[in-house]
C-alpha cells in the first residue's frame, strides 16, 4: 500500500512535469512551424507533389520512406480481419464471424470491404490483397479531411469522374479526392480518421456499437469527457495505443479487469483500459467516499458507473433488427418506413424492404452482465437451438471466478436466418447489384442464402427459417464527466439496474430474504409482546380502580 | 436504611449512554435504508453516515470498555440469580396487580438482576457481533481473494442484519420497560441528572458523606 502510494506520487510528479512543456508547446503552437509538431512537413516532399491516379500510387510513395509501414499494417487485424482467440482457439474477425447486422462479409465484399484499410479486397476467401501498395495509408493519416472511401468499391476512394449518385462509407455524397493534397497533409490519426469506418459500422451512423457515433467527431463534454474539445480533446489512439501499427483494445478478447494499472513510471503498457491511465484505485483515496468507490473496482467495471447511458449526444443506435420481415414489396417495388424520430428531428428507417424492421434508441440504458473478457461466437459451423434465443457472441463471467466484473453492454436484438435442417446460422448474399441472387436486388431469401453458402463452401439444406438472436457489444466509449456518473441507488435499490444479476449479495437490492423474515418476526414478536403487556397493565389497573 | 438521592451515573457514563443512543438510532435508520427497507436517505450519503457512525461507536466503546475496567464499574454487570426470579415474576405477573418493583437499588448495584443480565448479554454478544460482522463486511476488499468470498460476504452481511434486528428488539423492550415503574420520567431522569433514589445503609451513607460527598445531594 505504502509502495503503491509512492509510485502514485512519482507518477503524478512525472505527469506534471510532462504536462508542463506540453501546455507551453500548445500555447506556442501558432508561432511554431508545422501545426502537428512533427519533424517532417510532408507538403515539402517532392515525391508527394505530383498528380496521383490511384490510392496505391500514393502508398508506393509513402513506402519509399516508411519502408516497414505496410508490412506492419498487413500483420494487424485492421488488415487481416482474422483473429485466432488465444483461449478458445476460435477463428474470429470480420472475415469469419456472423453478426446481428448485415450478417457476414463473404459474398458481399465490395460493399463490406469498402471499410477495409486497403484497396481491392474482392473475395474474402482469397484473403486481403498481397501487394504492399494495396495498404490504404490515407484513410488513417489524411488530416486534410478530404479523403474518403466509396461505399461499394472495395476500399477505393472516389476519383474523377465520380459516378452519379455515388456515396462514401459515411453515406455522404462522394466528392472526388485530391490524392496529392491528401498525401501532403498526412499526420497522426484523428477522431475523423477512425470515425469514418468505426462510427458507421453496421451500415450507418452509430448503428452497430451504440457508443461510437459521429457525435464523437466533436462531442460535448457531457457526452465524452475524453474526446470533447472542452475536455481532454483526446483522439482514439491516445487510449488505443499503437505498437508497429497494431492497436491495443479488442472486442474479442477484452481486458475486463486490469489489475496492473498505470505500470511503473515510463513503463509502456499496450492496453486500452481505463486503469492504464487512471490506475487501479482511481477515486480519491483520502476520502471515505473515495475509499468506498475504490472498493468497487474489483467487481464493477469503470464503464458501468461512468457511462450511464450510451447513444448519447443526439445520434440513435439500432437496437432491434428483424431480418424476417425483409423482402416485402409495394407494387413490386421496395419501400421504406421512417417512423423513428431522432432527437434532432431526423427520421430514421424503421422498415426497409432490403433489411426488414428496425428499432432505435437514444440515451439507452445498458444491459449489465458479469464479464471476464471471454467472448465466444456462434460461428456458422456451430449447432444452435432455434427454440431459444441464439447468442451470436456469448459473453462469459460469473461473480465467483475472481476475474469478472459487472460490465455494461449494448444488447442487440436480432432475428436472423438459419438452416432449419442443420440448425446452423447461415450466411447471406445481400449486396451485388449485378447478380440475380443478391437479396437487396432480388428480395429472394432462398436464392440469397444458397448463393452465400455456395460462396463460402458451407453445407446448406436448402430450408431456412428465422431465429431470435442477441449480440453483445461491450460499452466503453462516451465516458461522462464524473458528476454524471451513476448514483449509488441506480444499482443499490430493489428495482435498480442490477436487479436481474443473481448469485451475489448486494446491499439495498435484496431485502426480504430469510434473515429478514426471521429478524422481522423477532422484532414484531417483541412489539406485540410490549403492546400486549402494556394493554394488560392498563386493563388490570383500570379493573383494580373499578 | 435511608433513602437518599445518590449519583450513580457519573458524567462519562451518561455521555456514553446518550451518545450510544444517538449513534445506534442513526445506525439503525441508515442501516435499514442501506438494506432496502426504506429510501429516505440516498444510498451514498447513507453509507457515509452509517460508516462514520459505526466508527464513532467503536471508538466510544473502546473508551467505555476502558472506563468500565479502570473504575471497577464492570461489577454492576456480574450476573446473579439473587432476586432474579422475583424481578422476572414482577414483569410477568405482579406488575398487572399494581405491585411495586421488588428490586431496591444499591449504590454498588444499580441494575436489577434481570437488567444486569440483559446488559451483560448485550455487551458480550450482540454488540461484539454487530461490531465484528460490520468490520469484516467493511474490510471485504482485504479478504475478497479468499475462495467463496462471495458466499462469505453474503453470510457476514446477513449475520450483521440479523444482529441489527436483535438490537432493534432490545431498543424497543428497553424503552418500554422505562414505563414499568413509577413513571417514564422517573426512569429516564437518573440517566440525565446522574442521581437516583438509593437505599443506603448507615455505613454506606457515612462513607459517602466522608469520602464522596459529591455523590450525595
Amino acid at each position: 500500500m505504502r509502495r503503491r502510494r509512492n509510485w502514485r506520487g512519482i507518477a503524478a510528479a512525472i505527469l506534471f512535469l510532462a504536462a508542463t512543456p506540453a501546455c507551453a508547446q500548445a500555447q506556442n503552437e501558432a508561432a511554431m512551424p508545422g501545426a502537428s509538431g512533427s519533424t517532417a512537413d510532408h507538403s515539402a516532399f517532392e515525391i508527394l507533389k505530383k498528380p496521383f491516379a490511384s490510392g496505391p500510387e500514393v502508398t508506393e510513395a509513402c513506402l519509399t520512406c516508411h519502408t516497414e509501414a505496410a508490412k506492419q499494417v498487413m500483420s494487424s487485424i485492421h488488415w487481416t480481419w482474422t483473429y485466432t482467440h488465444p483461449t478458445t482457439g476460435q477463428q474470429l474477425g470480420k472475415s469469419h464471424v456472423i453478426n446481428a447486422f448485415c450478417g457476414n462479409v463473404a459474398s458481399n465484399e465490395p460493399r463490406c470491404t469498402s471499410c477495409h484499410a486497403g484497396y481491392g479486397w474482392e473475395k474474402m476467401a482469397d484473403g486481403p490483397p498481397k501487394a504492399q501498395s494495396a495498404v490504404d495509408c490515407l484513410v488513417c493519416h489524411d488530416t486534410s479531411g478530404t479523403y474518403s472511401k466509396l461505399d461499394n468499391a472495395a476500399g477505393n476512394p472516389p476519383l474523377t469522374p465520380v459516378p452519379a449518385g455515388a456515396k462514401t462509407i459515411t453515406g455522404a455524397p462522394a466528392k472526388p479526392v485530391d490524392l496529392a493534397m491528401a498525401a501532403q497533409s498526412v499526420g497522426l490519426p484523428r477522431r475523423e480518421n477512425c470515425g469514418q469506418c468505426h462510427f458507421y459500422g453496421g451500415g450507418g451512423d452509430n448503428v452497430k456499437h451504440g457508443d461510437l457515433s459521429s457525435v464523437l467527431y466533436n462531442p460535448d463534454k457531457s457526452v465524452d469527457v475524453h474526446m470533447s474539445k472542452d475536455g481532454a480533446n483526446m483522439v482514439c489512439s491516445d487510449c488505443h495505443v499503437t505498437n508497429r501499427h497494431v492497436w491495443a483494445g479488442s472486442r474479442y478478447n477484452v481486458t475486463a479487469h486490469d489489475m496492473i494499472g498505470t505500470g511503473k513510471p515510463g513503463e509502456r503498457r499496450d492496453v486500452a483500459t481505463c486503469e492504464s491511465c487512471h490506475g487501479t484505485a482511481p477515486h480519491e483515496s483520502a476520502s471515505l467516499m473515495g475509499m468506498k468507490l475504490n472498493d468497487h473496482v474489483d467487481r464493477v467495471a469503470c464503464q458501468t458507473c461512468h457511462i450511464p447511458e450510451f447513444a448519447r449526444g443526439g445520434v440513435a443506435t439500432k437496437t432491434v433488427w428483424d431480418w424476417s420481415t425483409a423482402g416485402k414489396l409495394k407494387d413490386g417495388k421496395p419501400y421504406s418506413e421512417e417512423e423513428f424520430v431522432q432527437s434532432d428531428g431526423k427520421h430514421l428507417h424503421t422498415y426497409l424492404s432490403t433489411k426488414g424492421n428496425f428499432e432505435w434508441g437514444e440515451d439507452v440504458v445498458p444491459f449489465y452482465a458479469w464479464f471476464n473478457g471471454q467472448v465466444e461466437y456462434t460461428t456458422g459451423d456451430q449447432t444452435i437451438d432455434p427454440t431459444r434465443v441464439v447468442e451470436i457472441n456469448r459473453i462469459s463471467g460469473s461473480p465467483d471466478d475472481g476475474k469478472s466484473r459487472i460490465w455494461p453492454f449494448k444488447r442487440m436484438e436480432g432475428r436472423q436466418a438459419y438452416d432449419k435442417q442443420l440448425n446452423h446460422l447461415v450466411y447471406n448474399h445481400v449486396y451485388g447489384p449485378e447478380t440475380d441472387t443478391a437479396f437487396w436486388t432480388n428480395f429472394d431469401w432462398s436464392k440469397s442464402i444458397k448463393a452465400a453458402m455456395d460462396y463460402v463452401g458451407e453445407p446448406y439444406s436448402g430450408e431456412f427459417d428465422f431465429v431470435d438472436t442477441h449480440m453483445y457489444w461491450p460499452i466503453t466509449h462516451m465516458v461522462a464527466p464524473k458528476e454524471q456518473a451513476l448514483d449509488c441507488e441506480s444499482c443499490h435499490a430493489k428495482d435498480g439496474r442490477l436487479a436481474n444479476l443473481a448469485g451475489f449479495y448486494m446491499p439495498g437490492r435484496d431485502p426480504g430474504g430469510p434473515v429478514d423474515k426471521i429478524g422481522l418476526a423477532i422484532l414484531l414478536a417483541a412489539i406485540a409482546g410490549v403492546i400486549g403487556h402494556a394493554v394488560l397493565r392498563l386493563v388490570m389497573r383500570r379493573g383494580g380502580h373499578a | 436504611m435511608t433513602e437518599r438521592l445518590v449519583k450513580i451515573y457519573p458524567a462519562f457514563e451518561r455521555f456514553w449512554h446518550w451518545s450510544q443512543v444517538l449513534l445506534i438510532l442513526v445506525l439503525l435508520f441508515t442501516g435499514m435504508g442501506l438494506h432496502g427497507l426504506h429510501g429516505l436517505v440516498p444510498f451514498g450519503p447513507a453509507v457515509m453516515l452509517h460508516t462514520t457512525a459505526a466508527l464513532a461507536l467503536v471508538v466510544l466503546w473502546i473508551f467505555a470498555i476502558f472506563w468500565h475496567l479502570t473504575t471497577g464499574t464492570w461489577r454492576h454487570y456480574m450476573p446473579t440469580t439473587q432476586g432474579l426470579f422475583k424481578v422476572a415474576r414482577f414483569y410477568a405477573f405482579d406488575i398487572f396487580k399494581g405491585a411495586h418493583h421488588p428490586y431496591r437499588k444499591a449504590y454498588w448495584r444499580k441494575h436489577n438482576p434481570l437488567q444486569a443480565l440483559t446488559y451483560l448479554a448485550l455487551k458480550l454478544f450482540l454488540f461484539p457481533a454487530i461490531w465484528v460482522t460490520g468490520i469484516v463486511y467493511l474490510t471485504y476488499n482485504f479478504w475478497e481473494q479468499q475462495p467463496n468470498a462471495t458466499l462469505l460476504l453474503e453470510i457476514v452481511a446477513n449475520l450483521h442484519v440479523l444482529v441489527a434486528y436483535l438490537i432493534a428488539t432490545f431498543v424497543i423492550v428497553h424503552v418500554y420497560l422505562l414505563t414499568a415503574g413509577e413513571s417514564f420520567v422517573q426512569h429516564v431522569k437518573p440517566m440525565i441528572t446522574g442521581f437516583d433514589t438509593i437505599d443506603l445503609t448507615p455505613e454506606e451513607e457515612a462513607y459517602l458523606k466522608a469520602d464522596e460527598p459529591g455523590r450525595l445531594s
